[in-house]
């Protein structure tokens, strides 16, 4: 579904969301190359979770044009989003959000069922690619927080999306599971993924080539690293 | 997956599901229970109205309709004066005919009745012949016990039932029995207009309510004797299970003539007691079948305000279990809100869904839907024994009826929980925030 010949991954365009009398971001402009690694900063209710809805085809923008690999995000129906999103996207959330009735390996399944066919095989694949191969038939209850949280990634990469986005993916973790996460994301990075996190956690962002600090739903600052800028 | 997801839910919210199963099953088994009465009332309400009398009158063509319902025209009392034409007067060897109709079974019972003006202890009574308990052997093979006993089962009896093998033994009205003073177990002489005369034994003294306590009752040959009218009678009572009327029926009673074919096909296959009585006069030529009409609207109106009320019951039943079913279906969509809005966020649409959360709901119906039935089952046994003093007869209509009403009633139920589910926006749950 998506371009590979884009330039951009995502290109957002002079967007703003409107919730009644609150403007929750306004006139943002921002676009991410493939590859890239990108966080996304600022304090609470900055706009970053909108933001994040919004790249993550979760919500729409009032007004500007979002363009995903090529694809313009406008006018389109939930039901397209919601394909869009199956399709192209993994989603990381700090709460982690695997259903409790199912094992590790279900959850990642789960995933694997709303896109396409279930493959055990690659569910295990992916589980033991973030080291819990042998935590497959545990239930969540059963797990840590970091290993939950690895489960989640595990299930945010099933379906190899164009693009991952976090939300706080170390919010709930202690050090040690933080930097396991980490790890796993700058491997993943390493491998090509372009990925968007969300945090407020300045060390969470020091991983990431860009950040982008959002201020009352406007764009702050746009710094890049220098490895960043010698590639650019 | 999508039955690891679907057993998954099922064990994890074991106890939400074991109460809609048990909400439906209420429901269902007390839906069951009434659609059981509903079905089988008709026959158990006619039934109990068959033992307050017939419902058709068989007479003779050429006889008069009032004359011999009422039996009007008897001199003080004593009877009506035989007629002197054959026509006046129906064959009894024809009548095992009336067991031979389209509607046979429905026919519960039918005597014959001859009536004759005799003196007895000094005065004029009426004294009708009649088929007590006759048994017949049909053409058809089909063996009939019928008679006068089972239509009057209101009388309160002293002495013993007539009996066809006791040609001389006789059923003697109370008010008659008090002024001749007669007790069970005397005879008096019984003389005919004619000159004839038989010795009537009492078998019984009978209280019956109505003109009947003037006269006596005899076996049929006996009066037949005395009248000089062997194999005739004049009349016949038929008791006979309908459904009530309605304007087909009204229509057809009118002038059968008037229907279509579809509707004539209709009426006459449906028991309505204008078709019987006109199946009756179709193998019996020479008769005129009239309906006791009030009676046959009793039944109907009984009938139809018995199953207008069950009805209602059952309605009111469902919406309830459907309010109920609504309420706990709400609060599980509630409970996996953060669920639900991860599936969304996955790429599910909200039709799978809504599929996964359905089949949850729908199996725990179903559960709970068997179970009821099974339950109502008992129930309607229980309502039948307590009300009618039988069991019910339950259809196997009421099978797919009842699972039409546990979809009905989770389907309605599950609505307002499905639509603010395909509602929900992930947004609103995933962050936690």
């Amino acid at each position: 579904m998506l371009n590979p010949e884009a330039t951009f991954i995502l290109d957002i365009e002079d967007i703003s969301k409107i919730y009644g009398p609150i403007k929750a971001l306004q006139n943002v402009s921002l676009a991410v190359r493939p590859g890239e690694w990108l966080a996304i900063m600022g304090p609470s209710g900055s706009g970053k979770t909108t933001l994040m809805n919004i790249i993550g085809c979760l919500d729409s923008p009032s007004s500007g044009r979002v363009t995903l690999d090529g694809l313009s995000l406008d006018s389109l129906s939930s039901g397209e989003l919601t394909a869009i999103r199956r399709e192209s996207i993994g989603l990381i959330f700090q709460q982690f959000h695997l259903i409790s009735y199912l094992t590790a390996l279900e959850n990642v399944m789960v995933a694997q069922y709303y896109h396409s066919l279930v493959d055990e095989r690659e569910a295990l694949e992916a589980l033991e690619n973030v080291g819990l191969g042998d935590r497959a038939k545990h239930l969540p209850r059963q797990l840590s927080g970091g290993e939950q949280q690895r489960v989640c990634i595990a299930r945010a990469l099933i379906n190899h999306p164009k693009l991952l986005l976090a939300d706080e993916p170390t919010g709930n973790l202690d050090e040690t599971n933080e930097a396991l996460v980490m790890d796993i994301l700058r491997s993943l990075h390493r491998q090509g993924s372009t990925i968007i996190v969300v945090t407020h956690a300045p060390e969470v962002a020091a991983h990431a080539e860009r950040t982008v600090v959002l201020e009352h739903g406007r764009v702050a600052r746009d710094t890049r690293s220098p490895l960043l800028q010698a590639k650019a | 997956m999508f039955l690891k997801m679907l057993l998954g839910a099922l064990a994890r919210q074991k106890r939400k599901h074991l109460m809609i199963a048990f909400t439906v099953g209420l429901g269902v088994s007390l839906a069951t229970a009434m659609l059981g009465v509903m079905f089988d009332v008709g026959d158990k309400v006619n039934q109990e109205l068959k033992s307050y009398g017939a419902n058709l009158n068989v007479i003779p063509k050429g006889a008069s309709m009032l004359g011999e319902m009422y039996q009007l025209g008897g001199d003080e009392g004593g009877g009506p004066a035989l007629s002197e034409l054959e026509s006046d007067f129906i064959r009894e060897d024809e009548l095992y005919k009336i067991k031979m109709i389209f509607w046979a079974y429905n026919i519960v019972d039918f005597a014959p009745f001859l009536t004759l003006g005799v003196e007895a202890g000094g005065r004029q009574v009426p004294l009708t012949g009649t088929w007590f308990d006759r048994h017949l052997s049909l053409p058809t093979g089909d063996e009939v016990d019928t008679g006068m006993t089972a239509m009057r089962s209101w009388w309160v009896l002293e002495g013993r039932p007539g009996d066809e093998a006791d040609p001389g033994g006789v059923l003697v009205g109370r008010e008659l029995a008090d002024a001749l003073g007669l007790a069970v177990g005397q005879t008096l002489e019984a003389r005919a207009p004619g000159g004839r005369a038989a010795t009537l034994r009492v078998r019984a003294v009978f209280e019956s309510g109505g003109d009947d306590d003037r006269g006596i009752f005899a076996p049929l040959p006996l009066v037949q004797d005395l009248a000089g009218r062997p194999g005739l009678v004049q009349r016949v009572e038929v008791s006979a299970l309908t459904t009530p009327e309605n304007e087909l029926a009204r229509r057809a009673a009118q002038n059968p003539g008037s229907l279509t074919r579809i509707e004539w096909d209709t009426w006459y296959c449906t028991a309505y007691i204008s078709s019987i009585a006109y199946q009756i006069e179709e193998i019996l030529p020479g008769v005129r079948v009239k309906p006791v009409l009030r009676v046959a609207q009793s039944e109907g109106a009984i009938l139809s305000k018995t199953q207008l009320m069950i009805i209602l019951l059952t309605l009111l039943t469902l919406l309830c279990s459907s309010l109920a079913i609504s309420n706990l279906v709400t609060a599980n969509i509630m409970e996996r809100s953060v669920e639900i809005g991860l599936l969304k966020a996955l790429g599910a649409t909200g039709l799978s869904i809504s599929l996964l959360v359905l089949s949850e709901i729908l199996l725990a119906a179903f559960g709970g839907g068997v179970a009821g039935y099974l339950v109502g089952l008992g129930l309607a046994q229980f309502i039948g024994l307590s009300v009618f003093g039988s069991t019910v007869a339950v259809k196997a209509v009421v099978i797919p009826i009842g699972a039409l009403m546990v979809l009905a009633v989770t389907l309605l139920g599950s609505l307002p929980a499905l639509r603010a589910l395909l509602g929900l926006r992930p947004t609103e749950v995933l962050h936690g925030r």
